[in-house]
């Protein structure tokens, strides 16, 4: 009847229609203008040596060199990945295994549980650099409130300039990163488990499985989906940290560069530093960054995808 | 059979001692995470001076005066405005025409829709940040460089992935009767996008209008580029201003703090589940 004329029109072995290229285009534009154009231009940037806002000429992988031979780019790079892959690791510990550990007990049919839940989710919700700038104010090792409850407690040994040293200082911001973004991961992982059957779980207790064997043996492989996802977001979400840190060391990843990060340092690159060549430098950086993202994250779910194949 | 007890443990009491463990433990965290928030607004109430001799517990005499003077002197006001005019326009753009791209990918069949599905998904991996030095410079040569308007615009290309996924996917649900017997009926093709698919998937998009709100309300990276003048400033920015300024008078700095979380608790006691929601299905996506 009508039917089959309602998908041809004009373009009929297309299937295109004036109308289909109207609805798209408002939001191909903007995306394509102001996302990808952008992110294609940096690329192109990287390739160039920039003298202020002007380009001077090609430079092939030039700009990509200089970030790792020339002072002071070259210990910066490596001062700042140390410390994203620090905060990583210690994200993954702290953040995910105990969102993990919150996500299976609330799952359990504790009473409350979206009460709990949506407490846990709450720093999540505020912006990044309020959770930053909250916290350093609690973290004044002079008036801030955890040293005063320290030494309130007869703790007072313990109070410490948490981010004025430069061994704490990391650590520091890792946790409160990990206090910020708990929420997240804990949503994650409790609709993973919302999805598993109970019907597993019982099964395997029947057959005399403890807490713990159930967990290590029914719940753990599928969650791996939920695991997966978690892993990669954390990663690039570390990688490319700049609000909190900023919020908490300054655009300089003080105290004495012990908080900066690959972000931060392209954000210093870009906009705060003295080189006539910061835009060639930083975009390379911003590549960089790119590219390391994209391949280990490509690597770990390619890898996750054949482990998650051999569950089932 | 008890619903899903993970401690069949031998003896009600080990059980029940190990219930009463994990509740403390709970409980403990849920005052990690509340009562920053608790020593923020209560500190905002009070006096600098109140703040360093009694800091822990609710203020003795509660006065408005941190948040008067951060409103004006602090131009809190400004921030306030810029943060609500920014957010919701690029909202609106997102759901206008984040709506309208995800109508045909979602329901019909096209040569390349695909490759424009794609398109717009592999915006969800893109860190939009690295592009930020081309972006300024187009900005600039747009002569939007300092206007709020070149926030919208790019809050508004950013959301469209994950709009156009989302919505996309509830599109795709509507029968196609429905289509069809408008057609018959004479509408034109805006006509039943408009009054009839959008108003079906709406959970989706009060789903996707609060995830983008909460993502642009809370964005401190592109005003921090994009802007130069404070009274453009929208809060994040504004309040890392502030905070640089009126360092050591701490009742500001709350009610700054206070002012700035204000809108997202809020709107978190009504619609937590559309948040939470929206944030797995970001997640899980494929």
């Amino acid at each position: 009847m009508a039917r089959g004329s309602l998908k041809r029109g004009r373009g009929a072995s297309s299937g295109w229609r004036l109308s289909y290229v109207l609805f798209m285009l408002p939001a191909f534009a903007l995306y394509t203008v102001f996302v990808v154009y952008p992110m294609l231009s940096a690329l192109r940037f990287s390739f160039y040596e920039w003298n202020g806002l002007t380009s001077v000429g090609f430079a092939g992988l030039d700009n990509f060199r200089t970030l790792f031979t020339r002072y002071p780019y070259n210990e910066d790079i490596w001062n700042a990945l140390s410390h994203n892959l620090y905060m990583f690791v210690v994200t993954m510990i702290v953040q995910n295994g105990l969102g993990l550990f919150l996500a299976v007990v609330l799952d359990r049919g504790i009473r409350g549980r979206n009460l709990f839940r949506n407490v846990f989710f709450l720093p999540h919700l505020v912006a990044v650099v309020v959770v930053g700038f909250l916290w350093s104010l609690i973290l004044n090792s002079q008036f801030g409130v955890l040293n005063r409850f320290l030494e309130a407690v007869g703790l007072g040994g313990l109070a410490h300039p948490w981010l004025g040293d430069p061994g704490t200082a990391l650590t520091t911001v890792a946790l409160v990163n990990a206090w910020s973004w708990l929420g997240f991961p804990l949503i994650i992982f409790l609709a993973n488990l919302a999805s598993i059957p109970e019907e597993y779980n019982e099964a395997a207790q029947l057959d005399g499985a403890n807490a713990w064997q159930v967990f290590r043996h029914v719940t753990l492989p599928l969650l791996a989906p939920s695991i997966t996802i978690i892993t990669v977001l954390t990663f690039i979400g570390n990688f490319n940290a700049f609000d909190l840190i900023y919020a908490m060391g300054g655009s300089n990843g003080g105290p004495g560069g012990s908080t900066d990060v690959l972000g931060l340092l392209f954000y210093r690159i870009a906009f705060a530093g003295q080189d006539p060549n910061a835009v060639g430098i930083s975009n390379a950086l911003a590549v960089l960054m790119f590219a390391v993202v994209f391949v280990v994250s490509t690597l770990y779910l390619r890898s996750r995808r054949r482990g998650e194949g051999m569950t089932y | 059979m008890e619903e899903k007890d993970a401690f069949p443990v031998g003896g009600r009491m080990r059980g029940r001692a190990l219930k009463i463990l994990l509740y403390a433990f709970l409980a403990s965290y849920g005052f990690v995470c509340l009562y920053p928030f608790f020593l923020m607004v209560a500190s905002s109430f009070k006096d600098t001076g109140d703040i360093f001799a009694n800091p822990f517990g609710l203020p003795t005499r509660p006065s408005l005066e941190a948040y008067r003077t951060a409103w004006d002197l602090g131009n809190f006001s400004a921030y306030f405005w810029n943060s609500v005019l920014v957010t919701v326009t690029s909202v609106a753009v997102i759901l206008l025409a984040g709506s309208m791209a995800a109508y045909p990918i979602g329901r019909y069949s096209f040569r390349g829709r695909n490759f424009l599905y794609l398109y717009f998904l592999s915006g969800l991996m893109l860190p939009i940040k690295l592009g930020i030095v081309p972006l300024f410079f187009l900005m600039t040569s747009l002569g939007l460089y300092d206007t709020r308007l070149s926030l919208v615009l790019v809050y508004a290309a950013s959301g469209m992935p994950f709009t156009v996924f989302v919505l996309a996917a509830f599109f795709r649900t509507l029968p196609k009767e429905l289509e069809e017997a408008a057609k018959i009926d004479g509408a034109g093709e805006f006509r039943i996008y408009w009054q009839i698919m959008v108003p079906l998937i709406r959970p989706a998009l009060a789903t996707v209008a609060i995830f983008n709100f909460i993502q642009f309300w809370n964005d401190f990276f592109f005003p921090l580029v994009l802007i130069q003048t404070d009274e453009l400033r929208t809060i994040p920015v504004g309040l890392s201003n502030f905070f640089g300024t009126y360092q050591n008078d701490w009742a500001l700095i709350f009610a700054g703090l206070t002012i700035a979380s204000l809108p997202l608790i809020l709107l978190f006691l009504v619609a937590s589940k559309q948040i939470i929601r929206g944030l797995t299905a970001g997640a899980t996506k494929g």
